[in-house]
């Protein structure tokens, strides 16, 4: 996919994230929107995954550690094929196995995650096992910035750079607002890229929304040999909708009629 | 021959913790998809050989219990077998929202060995004691809960749990313990082994409390009591067949646990029984809520009358016999 595609292909999954969330009248509409872009360039140019051979044991493994964005992760899967994207009418309901966040019921998902500070540990296990079989598997996941202050996380920093895990990618969507307030108000993180590099990590600051950016830094993994990358992707919560970006209600905000029509007559 | 049949024939019992070291050595010997992964655990898992001989398949997380069930399950989730071993009390307190979201919940197969679980850290207190372990994981669905009572349960808990595609969680201590029988060489997960045979009481124990029953049972017949002695190794899935049997056969029913009298073994028996219209004597044996005494292993036994002449009170005391 050419990077103005991959642009398109942005734009048509902002607005199948808040058709579906409108529809539910549930979602984590802010974070969705701040994370697709990086699922995007992900899913369409850099993870050898498809559903024709799922699971494929060579298969590269994405783990969405910040699972309350689910929402872009299913538009992501459902239009690679995964399943059929009208499934995702039933997101959020009785029975359906569409859950609030990712599970393996769904076809393409690897883990079950939504506690927040698990998916990193998890992908450092199977970058591990990776290492050990000699598979050139590789292993991304896409952190929060609110889950950051998870101790579990930094156990697994450690880790990775303990074992040297160079085919491990972990990517900040860093848009600066958790729940409740501004990272900084609630646990500032700053300076966090040197946070890292002191943890014995590779990283690399990028514009999240930019897919040619995020193109070319996973083009160019391993940011250096032995070391894990990570990717502080600066972005906006709920990008590409004026009236929701930085807004903090819009984390788990679902648009009305006449706000659903304004973000359509945006996303064009 | 198996390790704890050369054991018996030569009057050796170990602790259940050699035993599981020398059987997870001898597997992963044959088996290199055969991990241990342990959080500065190695010394206390008597793992120090196995990592001389596989260093390729021992994994250290330092000490870092959540990331060391998260890694466990990542390594799991690409086919390895994987035996989380780290003190039952870090492991099932730190680390237990690993194991219900990235254990049980994500079904990968984790096996999640506590070591010197309940009370065999002794005096150095609750912080090192698992009182509450059984209680947790008999609340996580996706998981079977086993306490091996002596070498031989060990072994073979240890050797058909690498092979299952389910998750357990296996806790056991380091005292010594004796076999609990030469002839009944069955050992079924879900399955109670049933030690010995009496109409009066049914002794229901797990673990280390096996033992102290058995010999409580043989106090007892001097008094004219006849008790049957089950090893009920795993507390879940509960071997209600077996339960349903007891309740039949036998006046009254005892259990006794090395965990807090709330959610253990005790009440899960007590539900099923209760549930099933089964209103019989019944005594719930274990450690009391409240701080616990300080001292051994053997000294907080002895204090809570987990002891051959405590359970032969507690009985004689059930059946009003005192
Ligand atoms: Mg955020």
């Amino acid at each position: 996919m050419t990077i103005n595609e991959l642009q398109l292909k942005s734009v048509e999954y902002r607005r199948k994230i808040l058709q579906y969330i409108y529809h539910a009248k549930a979602g984590h509409t802010g974070g969705s929107l701040s994370i697709i872009d990086i699922l995007n360039v992900l899913y369409n140019r850099i993870l050898k995954v498809s559903p024709e051979n799922w699971p494929s044991k060579t298969r590269d493994i994405y783990i969405q550690s910040k699972g309350h964005c689910v929402e872009a992760l299913y538009v992501v899967l459902a239009d690679k094929g995964f399943f059929p994207e009208d499934d995702l009418l039933s997101l959020c309901q009785y029975q359906s196995p569409y859950i609030g966040h990712p599970t393996k019921k769904i076809k393409g998902m690897e883990q079950n995650t939504g506690g927040l500070g698990h998916g990193l540990s998890i992908c450092c296990g199977s970058a591990l096992a990776a290492k050990k079989d000699d598979s050139s598997v590789k292993v991304f996941t896409v952190l929060g910035d609110g889950e950051m202050a998870e101790g579990s996380n930094w156990e697994a920093f450690m880790f990775a750079a303990h074992y040297k895990l160079d085919n491990l990618c972990a990517v900040l969507d860093y848009n600066k607002l958790q729940i409740t307030a501004a990272n900084a108000d609630v646990m500032g993180l700053e300076p966090l890229d040197k946070k890292l590099e002191a943890f014995g990590w590779a990283v690399k600051h990028i514009d999240g929304h930019d897919v040619e950016a995020l193109t070319n830094a996973f083009e160019s993994l391993p940011f250096e040999k032995d070391k894990p990358s990570f990717i502080i992707a600066h972005t906006v919560k709920g990008k590409g909708v004026s009236y929701m970006e930085n807004v903090l209600k819009w984390h788990h905000g679902v648009p009305n009629a006449e706000q659903f029509e304004i973000a359509m007559n945006e996303l064009v | 021959m198996s390790q704890e049949s050369v054991n018996a024939q030569a009057g050796i019992s170990l602790a259940n913790l050699e035993i599981f070291a020398s059987t997870l050595e001898t597997i992963a010997k044959a088996d290199k998809d055969i991990y241990a992964v342990t959080s500065d655990s190695r010394g206390s898992g008597k793992l120090v050989s196995f990592g001389q001989q596989l260093p390729e398949q021992i994994i250290e997380i330092g000490i870092a219990e959540q990331n060391l069930v998260g890694v466990a399950a990542g390594l799991s989730s690409m086919g390895k077998k994987v035996f989380a071993v780290s003190p039952a009390c870090f492991l099932t307190a730190r680390a237990l929202e690993q194991i219900k979201n990235d254990v049980c919940y994500s079904n990968n197969p984790v096996k999640l060995i506590g070591i010197s679980a309940g009370v065999s850290y002794g005096a150095l207190g609750s912080t090192h004691h698992s009182l509450h372990d059984f209680a947790v994981m008999r609340a996580i669905h996706n998981i079977t809960v086993v306490a091996p009572a002596d070498n031989f349960e060990t072994a073979e808990a240890i050797r058909q749990a690498a092979q299952a595609a389910q998750p357990f969680y296996i806790r056991f201590g380091k005292k010594v313990m004796p076999l609990l029988s030469e002839e009944d060489k069955t050992f079924v997960f879900g399955k109670g082994r049933v030690i010995r045979k009496g109409r009066h009481i049914a002794l229901i124990g797990t673990g280390e409390t096996v033992y102290p029953a058995l010999e409580a049972a043989g106090l007892l017949q001097q008094a004219g009591i006849e008790a049957t002695v089950v090893s009920m190794h795993t507390i879940k899935p509960l071997d209600t067949a077996l339960l349903a049997s007891l309740a039949q056969h036998c006046e009254a029913i005892l259990t006794v646990e090395e965990h807090s009298v709330n959610g253990g073994l005790g009440e899960a028996v007590a539900s099923f029984l209760l549930q099933n219209q089964w209103h019989k004597p019944f005594k719930i044996m274990g450690i009391p809520d409240e701080y616990t005494v300080t001292g051994s292993q053997n000294e907080i036994f002895t204090h809570y009358g987990i002891s051959a002449s405590g359970i032969e009170q507690a009985t004689l005391q059930l059946l009003q016999k005192y």
